[in-house]
């Protein structure tokens, strides 16, 4: 019987051991679906931070469970908490001990804006000292938002044009 | 009414006038205390160490009275009784406005050390004899002293500590003024979005250069 096939679907029967895709995909698929965090935990939202990355909310459900407190072992930085202009220093040396691709959210108020601390010794937002791709809002946000803002930015890694030409050009 | 605490102001007043005659009592509206030449505090403070159970150094602090005001700082030292659970507070004004100084009381009390260094840090307090004189909480090499009178809550303009990152990222410690404040919600309003939390006077914010006369 011949129907029309107009799915784009695998057939192991045709095609055998063989997957046909872009490479620029494959490489955005591997990359969102391991996201290694960097916890630059500074206050209480490291608290809903941790929450997230226990059983309850189980960041390991998109793939994002290894946190690592080494930057060279990390690939997404999420900013938990107040920046002081003491800190921020810090915070972009280890940033940019970070391996590219390296992407940065920037969780709750304070790390979007500087929040409710408008002094002489706050940041007035991260995205003043590293590039941010994903803010969250939320004094502090929940679990929930955290794992909105991974959604979102695994969402942006897969859209991601051109990889390989990015890496070979690298 | 027999612990040390619950004395009467009058009573310590006396203990300490007998030692130091130039202590006064200081008007207060909870806890008994008194007012000292500068030069006397370490002693007066080993006196009520040592003689009258005040074992446990609570605080040191300072106040800024005002910019043109004279004497312009005042060393505050608090202490607790942890047997008779009565505060007492000693008061020094500084001799001078512009270089203010007090005497550490590390030798006494190893938990000074901090106290006197935020104090130092935020009010800029020099405490003569203290082991290590650094910032706590500012970073070193900090221009100011935050909690002066003369210091906006705002800020100033000042480098990062990180000569550094501050080449790299082209960012510096900016001043943050709160006009009107960040989060002040329209009451009575019943359209969410017109009630939101925002600043009602925005004379100067980040888009606003501040203006001559605030």
């Amino acid at each position: 019987m011949v129907t029309p096939n107009s799915e784009l679907a695998y057939n192991t029967k045709i095609e055998g051991d063989i997957v046909v895709t872009r490479v620029d995909a494959v490489i955005n698929w591997l990359r969102s679906s391991s996201v290694w965090p960097m916890p630059m935990g500074l206050a209480c939202c490291a608290i809903e931070l941790m929450a997230t990355a226990s059983s309850r909310f189980d960041i390991a459900r998109f793939g994002a469970e290894v946190f690592r407190f080494s930057p060279r072992q990390a690939d997404c930085m999420i900013v938990a908490g107040t920046v002081t202009y003491k800190m921020a220093p810090h915070l972009r040396r280890i940033y940019d001990q970070m391996a590219e691709p390296k992407w940065v959210i920037a969780m709750g108020a304070c790390a979007s804006s500087g929040g409710m601390y408008r002094s002489y010794s706050t940041l007035q937002g991260v995205d003043r000292i590293v590039p941010v791709d994903v803010y969250i809002s939320g004094c502090p946000p929940r679990p929930e938002a955290l794992l909105d803002a991974l959604i979102k930015l695994q969402d942006k890694m897969t859209r991601n044009g051109g990889t390989a030409k990015q890496l070979l050009s690298a | 009414m027999s612990s040390l605490a619950a004395a009467p102001a009058t009573d310590l007043l006396a203990v300490l006038q007998a030692r130091f005659p130039a202590a006064v009592a200081r008007p207060s509206g909870d806890h008994p205390a008194f007012n000292l030449p500068m030069a006397e505090v370490p002693a007066a403070l080993r006196l009520f160490r040592d003689e009258h159970g005040y074992d446990l150094l609570i605080d040191v602090t300072a106040v800024d009275w005002d910019v043109e005001a004279t004497p312009r700082f005042s060393v505050v030292w608090h202490l607790l009784s942890s047997t008779a659970h009565g505060y007492v507070r000693l008061v020094a004004d500084c001799a001078s406005d512009t270089e203010p100084t007090a005497p550490s009381v590390v030798s006494l009390w190893a938990g000074a050390n901090w106290h006197e260094r935020e104090t130092f840090d935020l009010m800029g307090i020099r405490f003569t004899d203290h082991p290590d004189l650094r910032r706590i909480l500012m970073w070193d090499g900090y221009p100011f002293h935050p909690l002066r009178k003369d210091f906006p809550l705002a800020g100033i303009e000042t480098p990062l500590p990180d000569l550094e990152v501050a080449e790299l990222t082209k960012v510096s410690v900016l001043p943050a003024p709160m006009m009107g404040g960040p989060f002040v919600a329209s009451t009575g309003e019943m359209n969410l979005t017109d009630a939101e939390p925002r600043a009602k006077d925005e004379s100067w914010n980040e888009r606003n250069a501040k203006p001559a006369v605030l």
